[in-house]
């Protein structure tokens, strides 16, 4: 159902936690990105972490009140958009199960799950975007993350969208559907399998050929840049926003390769 | 089996130092996920079949009592007798209490995962009897005195050299390498063992309450060889392996080779009903069931009931990074992977297993090509949940949680150390763009550079931009 | 027993939160139930036949029974196989060659050939089906390498429900064993690599009596 706001829809920008400590870049890609696209940005200042952390750490209760938190943060906006497929899913996906029994918050989380979208295929989905204006030199290949992936079904919109931009080609890598082995804090507690599921997906990455690694969630990106970094791998890191804005001319994620 | 989960750690960090397991492990992938994706691909029945597997199976999961009674009237009625064991301990004593009543010296084995979980073998020989093991990869693993890493593929740890070199040492002789002459060399001396057998011990995939039919789905064709030769024929089985007819035989034959095997067919589907009929040439003179609850029971009405679905074809395990990386072994139990670390708590206790439901990343390939739609990442979440609420999580990341959602809750708080953090972490690594190693990080930076951060956080540079933002 | 029996049976009422059911429920509970089957439209003896030599099972065609002991032989010279056979009671009464020792019992251990009839033969999956019987002991079909199965083109069945409409029909119902054959015995234990012949036949020959071809 297109709100009132059809023309011009008023969008929430969910400044996921890495990207606002990480990586501003990204988010105003993204603004730029979906101001491209008809809609116009605002950045609640009362947000902070969608609170998965919480929620996949088996702290429900924390999860549930910052659930609660970020309802009444963005329950005002036509769409909640962020650029994250993990933190735009538990929007979607876990909100409304953490608040099932509770017949005040279930319909707001609800609402709100509804409305709420990662943001590369909210681009092509919600606003019919099938090209964008940018240049990049390079061959690229395109890391799914599990929850864009399979959480949510992301997989052809980056695709679309990367295919409109002049300079570049896209390499696929073998194994595209297997984990990287971020998984959150999953990184920090089980620190070496996460680097050999790293290595992995690196060595993934070298075959492809691609001399720039993208992707749409931050984690990810930030594990697998490390992990570039560690083994002098010459692949730049950016998220793909920054590549769709034209916002990729400075150094990459854990600077230059 | 002793539970040696707590080890995981340690378990994983040898695994993953191991080359010969990395070349085995690299071969499950080549041997399982592509044949399954191209069989499901060529199926346009599949994910309908998957469907009603999970509906058919939360029917029965809804009326197992009922199916059960069904299926032990159709067993006596065939001549057989069915053992309902509550626990493992039961289970093993009705076993002895069969193998002694029949006077058994010798027992062979067909693969059974029960069995290996309620202990079965060790309890047999320490009552003096010789338990041989026919399956290929069960047989490599008793030589090696391992528990099987791998519910289908019980040897799929090992590489063919480490087979011949045990091969070698219990059989003697020239030692053999190639995989043709080393299975060969197992065929010769299983060959005898299944006719000198008292009791054959297999397993039941599935249990038919029409019928009153074991059947168990094979490739080597030892699971009938260890039935048909022996004087007794005993089924160690699940209570949920219950399905109501034939009918529904068919419906899960057709998902489960595809998932186990990434084959249309496993080469042996047997049903075994009741002992040899009068005017037999061959076949057991006595068949028992021994239906295992051990804990099952207590899964129907719970978050954990969906589990029960688990038709053990290993397709969880096949699909998972962390099985991937580390081997079957590192869980420390009898079943590994996703299905194992859901299994395993529930079984042998969330405090001697805290490690498992967590050793995951969440990333849901599990659960997209289980064959039964076991929603696996969930029943795990589910599990970090009951720890975290039974305070079995360590307290340092007890603290941590409790210190993120302090300040979550708290946007200026939360504004404020990240711009903190931001600086602090943008001025340790200069102009580098990353930083080699960080205090309290070394979960971090043990394995991977940190990328630095630009320096100033997301939101104060918007509200820069937009001084109205609020 | 009983005891356990009771207390697993209270343990599952418990966990579904209701008492025993009602035997008023078990007529539609023990239906049999239609579950998706697998569509196509091949022709069964070509489907049968792909499937079953897709997995390393092998089929000769031949025209009618009598021509089977003139096949097992033919097959018995191209495996150089001494001149022994278990032949299954149903086709005995065939023209076998003089020089061929055959028995009717179940296989012992150094059994090498063995030729028996079967119950039909499944083209969905392209297997054979077995069963038990005074006069088809099971161990014919593990036991020896070689193992020769006859069957006759109007017993292919097209998937599994039709083949438990075969089974249902035996005059005892369900045989103390039935089993379902789909090639040669096979395993992947040995370094995950694919090897026929692990503890069954290493064979298995089909003689296709009938049928188009």
């Amino acid at each position: 159902m297109p709100p009132d706001h059809a023309t011009r829809p008023r969008v929430g920008l969910f400044a996921t936690c890495l990207m606002n400590l990480f990586r501003p870049n990204v988010g105003f890609a993204a603004a730029r990105l979906l101001e491209d696209a008809g809609c116009t940005v605002e950045v609640p200042m009362a947000q902070t972490c969608c609170g998965q952390p919480g929620y996949n750490s088996g702290d429900f209760e924390a999860a549930r009140a910052l659930a609660r938190q970020v309802i009444e943060t963005f329950e005002g906006f036509d769409y909640v958009v962020g650029p994250s497929g993990s933190c735009m899913a538990t929007l979607r996906h876990d909100y409304p199960k953490l608040l099932a029994d509770d017949p005040t918050w279930r319909p707001r989380a609800e609402a709100l799950a509804a409305r709420s979208h990662e943001l590369l295929s909210f681009l092509t989905d919600v606003r019919g975007v099938r090209d964008v204006a940018a240049h990049y030199a390079g061959t690229v290949t395109y890391h799914d993350s599990c929850s864009s992936l399979r959480g949510l079904g992301v997989e052809a919109q980056p695709r679309l969208l990367l295919g409109t931009v002049s300079g570049l080609s896209l390499a696929e890598m073998d194994d595209r559907e297997v984990c990287c082995g971020f998984g959150g804090s999953f990184c920090v507690k089980y620190p070496a399998i996460s680097g050999r599921l790293a290595g992995d997906k690196t060595t993934a990455v070298a075959a492809s050929g691609a001399d720039t690694l993208l992707g749409g969630d931050l984690g990810c990106l930030l594990h697998l840049a490390g992990k570039l970094r560690r083994d002098d791998q010459p692949v730049k890191v950016f998220h793909a926003a920054e590549v769709l804005a034209g916002m990729a001319d400075g150094p990459g994620i854990g600077g230059e390769a | 089996m002793q539970v040696d989960s707590p080890n995981f750690k340690a378990k994983a960090d040898a695994a993953l130092a191991d080359p010969h397991l990395r070349e085995a492990l690299g071969k499950t992938r080549i041997m399982f996920v592509n044949k399954r994706a191209e069989l499901a691909a060529a199926l346009p029945e599949f994910e309908r079949l998957r469907d009603e597997a999970r509906d058919r199976k939360n029917h029965i999961l809804a009326h197992l009592d009922h199916y059960l009674e069904r299926f032990d009237e159709a067993v006596t009625r065939a001549g057989g007798q069915v053992h309902w064991c509550a626990d493992a301990a039961e289970a093993r004593q009705v076993i002895l209490d069969i193998c002694q009543r029949v006077g058994a010296k010798s027992i062979t084995k067909g693969k059974s995962m029960v069995s290996e979980e309620i202990g079965l073998n060790d309890a047999l020989e320490a009552e003096g009897y010789r338990v041989l093991e026919t399956d290929l990869g069960e047989y490599i693993i008793q030589l090696a005195h391992e528990p099987p890493s791998h519910i289908i593929a019980p040897a799929a740890h090992k590489t063919r050299e480490q087979v011949a070199d045990l091969f070698h040492a219990a059989h003697g002789g020239e030692r053999k390498t190639s995989v043709a002459e080393l299975v060969t060399e197992a065929r010769l001396v299983l060959r005898d063992e299944y006719f000198k057998a008292d009791v054959g011990i297999t397993g039941g995939n599935f249990l038919v309450a029409e019928t009153g039919s074991t059947v168990i789905v094979t490739n080597e064709g030892n699971g009938d060889l260890t039935q048909i030769l022996a004087r007794v024929h005993i089924v160690t089985s699940g209570i949920e392996r219950i399905v109501p007819t034939l009918e529904d035989v068919s419906l899960f034959l057709r998902i489960l080779a595809r998932s186990a095997t990434g084959q249309e067919t496993e080469t042996y589907t047997t049903f075994s009903t009741g002992p040899r009929r009068p005017g037999d040439p061959d076949g057991p003179e006595e068949f028992h069931v021994v239906l295992v609850d051990n804990g099952r029971s207590g899964m129907l009405g719970g978050p954990f009931q969906d589990m029960l679905r688990c038709i053990r074809c290993g397709a969880c395990m096949n699909h998972c990074p962390v099985y991937g990386a580390v081997g079957g072994h590192a869980y420390g139990w009898v079943y590994p992977g996703p299905m194992g670390a859901v299994l395993t708590p529930l079984f042998a206790g969330l405090d001697v297993t805290t490690d498992l439901p967590n050793a995951c990343t969440l990333n849901g390939r599990c659960q997209s090509v289980c064959p039964v739609r076991i929603p696996l990442p969930e029943l795990l979440r589910e599990l970090r949940h009951q720890q975290h609420q039974r305070n079995l999580r360590p307290p340092a990341e007890r603290r941590a949680l409790a210190a993120w959602r302090f300040v979550a809750e708290r946007p200026r708080l939360y504004q404020f150390t990240n711009r903190l953090a931001a600086r602090a972490i943008k001025g340790l690594a200069g102009d580098t763009g990353r930083l080699h190693s960080l205090p309290f990080a070394e979960g971090w930076t043990a394995f991977r550079d940190l990328p630095a951060p630009e320096g100033r956080t997301f939101l104060e540079l918007w509200q820069a931009r937009h001084p109205g933002a609020r | 027993m009983a005891d356990s029996r009771d207390t697993i049976l209270a343990r599952i009422r418990s966990g579904l939160g209701r008492g025993p059911l009602p035997a008023s429920a078990s007529a539609a509970l023990d239906a049999r139930p239609t579950h998706t089957r697998i569509a196509f439209d091949d022709d069964l003896v070509e489907r049968f036949v792909a499937r079953f030599c897709s997995r390393a099972g092998t089929v000769g065609r031949i025209a009618s029974l009598s021509d089977v002991p003139a096949a097992v032989e033919a097959y018995r010279e191209a495996h150089a196989l001494p001149g022994r056979a278990a032949v299954a009671r149903p086709l005995a009464d065939l023209p076998w060659p003089a020089g061929l020792v055959r028995h009717e019992g179940p296989a012992g251990k150094d059994e090498l050939l063995s030729v028996t009839a079967c119950l039909a033969a499944i083209a969905e999956t392209g297997s054979i089906l077995l069963a038990s019987g005074p006069d088809s002991p099971t161990t014919l079909n593990f036991v020896p390498d070689h193992h020769v199965v006859v069957l006759q083109a109007n017993q292919l069945v097209p998937d599994f429900e039709a083949a438990w409409t075969r089974l249902r029909a035996l005059p005892g119902g369900m045989p103390r064993t039935a089993n379902i054959v789909s090639g040669p015995s096979r395993t992947g234990d040995v370094g995950l690599t694919l090897q026929l012949g692990a503890h069954g036949p290493r064979s298995v020959h089909v003689l296709l009596v009938g049928g188009d071809g």
